[in-house]
């Protein structure tokens, strides 16, 4: 197995969310934990754009860390109050998430080494977005307008169940 | 046109010739690193001496004189006092993400400036998803506003990064929305190709009533997503002190100064790929003794020309009118900007369905 530049550049990427994902779950501040999983996000982001899916990575960039984490930061903003700090863990607590986690990570692995992959039949650059937009859209067989539609009803329901949250009696 | 893609090939097919295909590709990447970042500076102190001397004349004054010839260089000077400064760690404050935010600023708004085409050839990010990696790229820096006011530990900075980063979430729609609207006349994302398709005149002129509506409202909310003009009340000084960097000293201060300055040249740049061409010189069909003229001026002239114009435009605007509130900021995009951009989006549609577009 000789060292590529890709497998480097995988290395540091899958390096960085590991480090990254065990900082966000053992930091005490809240605002901490928010920030190592934008942290986790962006090196999801880079391995999509390793893959030559960058359609993909600009999504995960916009929806999660653009989106998503502005939302956390902004809930935590207006939630908690300053020097807010998780209390201790309790030890039964503990060693029950770490079995889980060991758990998890178990049968990850196992599927992973036991399940026989495909040979890797790489199509070299950019998917086009055209493609993308037609599968998207498409009510043929791997056409993705039904889950799409559902999505943008259930994203209605959202946006009128805040509005009714938020509205003064 | 001249096309740089030749040097860039000419010098990858020399490193190849010396070294192997990844090395060369990872020292290819650590010089166009150091390139962006020292444009970046460049660029950062020729827009903050623009400002200043723009400024000075709206207001009939002379602006910066004294250091070299028409105060050029006051602003390297200024630069250099920065670094020199102290950097102040503030008491039972977050350190690590206040020592962080200036950087995730830095981060988004160089990533986005790393997606303007410069001239023919001259691209570094160009994606076919061109326009969606610049929105989402620009969108990071939202967080490290919001991180910035929350780690100072103090009232005035968190206020003011609560109202810049509401400021920012809105007005990112109107300008994703002005950009979808040309995206829709261009049927691609691609930023070189979208310069490509405006040879034979600007999407402004091509694109007639719609084009001009979102040029419209992409100029007011790209002005208000990089906290300007009268946008610019994180920083409003009489009631929030600085806003979301009052706590901020020495050359972190200076970072958020710089991704100001250079957010504005990127919002520009962008306005000028997507609605003026580009690096694309002035081409009007059937003239072709005019065009032949104008193609001889280099690409990142008329690039540079246009955007800087466009930089200037804002400027104006910033020192002509008085600050607006929050309520009548968040009004503005909410109720006026978001529904035009919508309807406008959809005039779009029909005029390309139509072909009424030339």
């Amino acid at each position: 197995m000789n060292i590529t530049l890709d497998l480097i550049v995988f290395a540091v990427l899958a390096l960085f969310i590991v480090v990254s994902s065990i900082l966000a779950v053992t930091t005490k501040r809240i605002l901490r934990a928010a920030t190592y999983l934008l942290f986790v996000l962006f090196g999801t982001a880079g391995i999509y754009f390793q893959l030559n899916y960058s359609f993909l990575g600009a999504v995960q960039l916009l929806i999660y860390a653009g989106g998503i984490t502005v939302l956390y930061v902004f809930s935590i903003l207006l939630t908690s109050s300053e020097g807010d700090q998780a209390e201790k863990l309790k030890k039964g607590k503990f060693i029950a998430g770490l079995a889980a986690t060991l758990a998890a990570l178990g049968i990850c692995l196992f599927v992973m080494l036991k399940h026989k992959f495909l040979s890797p039949v790489f199509e070299h650059g950019e998917l086009p977005v055209r493609e993308i937009g037609h599968a998207l859209m498409s009510a043929e067989k791997y056409g993705y307008v039904l889950p799409f539609e559902v999505i943008s009803v259930l994203l209605l329901a959202c946006i009128i169940g805040g509005i009714m949250i938020a509205r003064k009696r | 046109m001249f096309d740089f893609g030749i040097i860039t090939n000419w010098i990858h097919t020399q490193l190849t010739a010396v070294m192997s295909e990844g090395a060369a590709v990872f020292l290819e990447c650590v010089i166009i690193g150091i390139c962006l970042l020292l444009l970046y500076v460049v660029i950062a102190i020729i827009m903050i001496y623009m400002e200043r001397k723009v400024c000075a004349a709206f207001q009939c004054r002379l602006g910066p004189v004294r250091v070299g010839p028409w105060g050029s260089i006051q602003v390297i000077c200024d630069v250099f006092k920065m670094l020199t400064k102290e950097i102040i760690t503030i008491r039972h404050s977050d350190k690590f993400l206040y020592n962080l935010a200036p950087y995730i600023v830095i981060l988004a708004s160089v990533m986005a400036f790393a997606c303007i085409p410069i001239s023919r050839g001259l691209e570094i990010l160009d994606f076919n998803v061109g326009v969606l990696f610049f929105m989402a790229a620009s969108s990071i820096g939202i967080v490290g506003i919001l991180l910035a006011g929350w780690s100072s530990n103090s009232k005035y900075s968190l206020i003011g990064a609560m109202r810049s980063g509401a400021q920012m979430i809105s007005y990112e729609l109107s300008v994703g929305l002005s950009i979808l609207t040309i995206v829709v006349l261009t049927d691609t994302m691609q930023f070189s190709e979208i310069v490509m398709r405006q040879a034979d005149g600007w999407f402004i002129f091509k694109g007639h009533i719609p084009a001009v509506i979102a040029f419209v409202i992409y100029l007011i909310a790209g002005n208000a997503e990089v906290n300007r003009g009268p946008f610019d009340l994180p920083e409003a000084e009489s009631e929030l002190t600085a806003g979301y960097h009052t706590e901020y000293s020495g050359m972190h201060f200076g970072l958020f100064y710089v991704a100001e300055f250079v957010n504005l040249f990127i919002i520009s740049g962008i306005a000028a790929t997507i609605f003026l061409g580009g690096w694309m010189p002035l081409h009007i069909p059937g003239l072709d003794g005019f065009n032949a003229v104008m193609d001889a001026i280099p690409g990142f002239i008329w690039f540079f020309a246009k955007a800087f114009f466009i930089v200037w435009l804002l400027m104006w605007i910033k020192w002509t009118f008085p600050r607006l509130r929050i309520d009548q900021i968040l009004t503005l995009e909410w109720k006026y900007l978001v529904p035009i951009g919508l309807l406008n989006l959809l005039l779009m549609v029909i005029v390309v369905v139509f072909k009424l577009h030339f």
